[in-house]
């Protein structure tokens, strides 16, 4: 049921982005969504995109599965399209049907800002797909390490991060194991009206809760049997490696940052 | 209800870079009223092919039949719902599917999902809730105040009271003290033999298999290798041992003292009362 979520999900394979440092990735990340407001129109949308597929071409992961994973959120996409489309009253009127009135700015926003969402969506799931999790929260804990100074549980965080991250699976593998409990007791998830669908979640959700709970406490225990004491001192097993790629890869993004600013209007 | 797998595939998460080919050409036959163990190494399938017998999982190559139910690969099946209830499932750790506020609530739960009405399933609350052994005392109570081992029993009892015709039993008893485990296994026969239940165990236990079953699947890397009455199977040791499998106690004394003795009995025993006996027997003619 939740084969084809690819959000959150890990895509093993050799590839120039998979072997970048995280740290260089989720700096490309968090610049790239910033960047991303400079561009407002035509040319700047096509750089943004052109830069997109590139690094979705280096990454090497298949067309068809991102395609198949993300089609969900396209309709989200499509849905900001129609909104922008019908609701912004600016610009010359271009089409008219009975209370249905489309302005030009109205279409060229839409398409903007869906356009400006499709590739955050793009961007945000390569960074999932080429870097494992333990990779990302080992990222941002040394990136958020000055926050120390100011008292910044920044340990912790990662911690608590790795630890959802890591069980992301096994919750989407226990979800499906009590969904398929459920049906077999005659639960419909998946037609019937929607009253009746909505209910049916309770049966899956409560389990849900109570083994992750359990989990979580069991966790704990094992943690500390364990000697877990925080990260005070602690050394990695993992160590980062920032490479001359990195480094050319945050100088690309620069440039675009540049001619991003340059062609603007 | 007779219920036959012809020739099915399944792919999970096909046309993804993750796709796996889990079971490939498995054909079994389930006639009506039959006691079959689905046995396999972790991996081998076993739970694949499970799940297509109330259609949970649709194959993506041949043909499922289930009573007048045909359920073809590449089609849109309806009436899955039907299948369903005819056909119930007691998972593995069953316990996690509980969810309700009191113990008679979630075991009228797949009874009413299915159209029975409420008087009705309470009845069958109270059936189910003695054949596995439980007092209706507690029906009142949460399912999550109880022991492992009730709450084990109180979630077979919620698949019981649906009284589907055919019960599919995935390592029923994975995680219970032996005696839980025979107590349950017992009860799964007595239901079998009562109703004439078609019973479709999935297991690790070599045991339990020779004890119960009368047909025995082996499965491995999502094939069937090997299909037949428990003595047909555990007649040959040294292949089930190839297979890295588990052989039955009684018949590994048996081949021992075979060994020993330089001769070999007329057929394989299953049962330690059945060797007893036919060790006596060959004791008391034998030449001294």
């Amino acid at each position: 049921m939740m084969e084809k979520m690819i959000i959150g999900r890990y895509v093993p394979a050799d590839s120039l982005v998979h072997r970048m440092d995280p740290r260089s990735k989720l700096i490309i990340i968090f610049l790239f969504v910033c960047i991303i407001f400079l561009a407002n129109n035509f040319t700047t949308y096509v750089l943004i995109g052109i830069y997109t597929f590139l690094m979705l071409g280096l990454s090497k992961i298949p067309v068809r599965f991102l395609y198949a994973g993300l089609k969900p959120v396209l309709w989200l996409v499509l849905f900001t399209l129609l909104l922008q489309v019908f609701f912004t009253k600016e610009g010359s009127l271009l089409y008219e049907l009975g209370p249905i009135k489309i302005y030009e700015e109205g279409v060229r926003q839409g398409i903007f800002i869906s356009m400006r969402f499709f590739f955050l969506i793009l961007m945000t799931s390569l960074l999932t797909l080429t870097t494992t999790p333990i990779e990302i929260t080992d990222g941002l804990e040394t990136l958020l390490h000055p926050l120390k100074k100011v008292r910044f549980p920044v340990h912790e965080m990662a911690l608590m991060m790795s630890i959802s991250l890591r069980f992301i699976p096994t919750l989407m593998q226990e979800t499906d194991k009590i969904m398929k409990a459920q049906i077999a007791r005659g639960v419909e998830f998946s037609s019937g009206p929607i009253k009746d669908r909505i209910k049916a979640v309770i049966p899956l959700l409560i389990p849900l809760f109570v083994s992750s709970f359990k989990r979580a406490e069991e966790l704990a225990i094992a943690m500390e049997a364990r000697g877990y004491r925080g990260g005070e001192g602690r050394t990695k097993y993992r160590l980062l490696s920032w490479n001359l790629s990195d480094t050319l890869q945050i100088l690309i993004l620069v440039i675009l940052t540049i001619l991003l600013i340059l062609f603007r209007s | 209800m007779d219920i036959s797998l012809q020739n099915i595939e399944y792919r999970y998460q096909a046309n993804t870079p993750f796709e796996r080919l889990a079971i490939k050409d498995v054909s079994i036959d389930i006639p009506n009223g039959t006691y079959m163990a689905l046995i396999g190494h972790t991996g081998s399938g076993k739970s694949t092919v499970l799940q297509h017998l109330n259609a949970l999982l649709l194959p993506t190559e041949g043909t499922v039949f289930i009573g007048s139910h045909e359920i073809k690969a590449k089609q849109k099946n309806k009436n899955l719902r039907q299948i369903r209830q005819r056909v119930g499932i007691v998972f593995q750790f069953p316990e996690h599917q509980l969810f309700e506020e009191s113990v008679e609530k979630d075991i009228i739960f797949g009874p009413m999902n299915f159209g029975v009405s409420e008087a009705d399933a309470k009845v069958r609350a109270r059936l189910a809730l003695k054949q596995v052994g439980l007092s209706e005392e507690i029906l009142e109570k949460s399912p999550f105040d109880l022991s492992g081992g009730q709450m084990r029993r109180v979630a077979i009892a919620g698949v019981l009271a649906m009284e589907p015709d055919c019960l599919v039993l995935d390592e029923p008893t994975a995680g219970l003290d032996p005696r839980g485990r025979k107590e349950i296994m017992d009860m799964f026969y007595t239901l079998h033999k009562d109703r004439n239940l078609s019973t479709i165990l999935v297991t690790h236990s070599m045991e339990d298999a020779a004890r119960y079953a009368d047909q025995i699947v082996i499965m491995q890397q999502g094939q069937v290798v090997k299909q037949g009455t428990p003595v047909e199977i555990f007649s040959s040791v040294p292949e089930l041992v190839d297979m890295g499998l588990d052989v039955p106690e009684v018949v590994r004394f048996q081949r021992k003292l075979e060994e020993k003795l330089g001769l070999r009995l007329e057929k394989t025993y299953l049962s330690i009362e059945e060797l007893s006996t036919a060790v006596a027997e060959l004791l008391r003619g034998a030449p001294v």
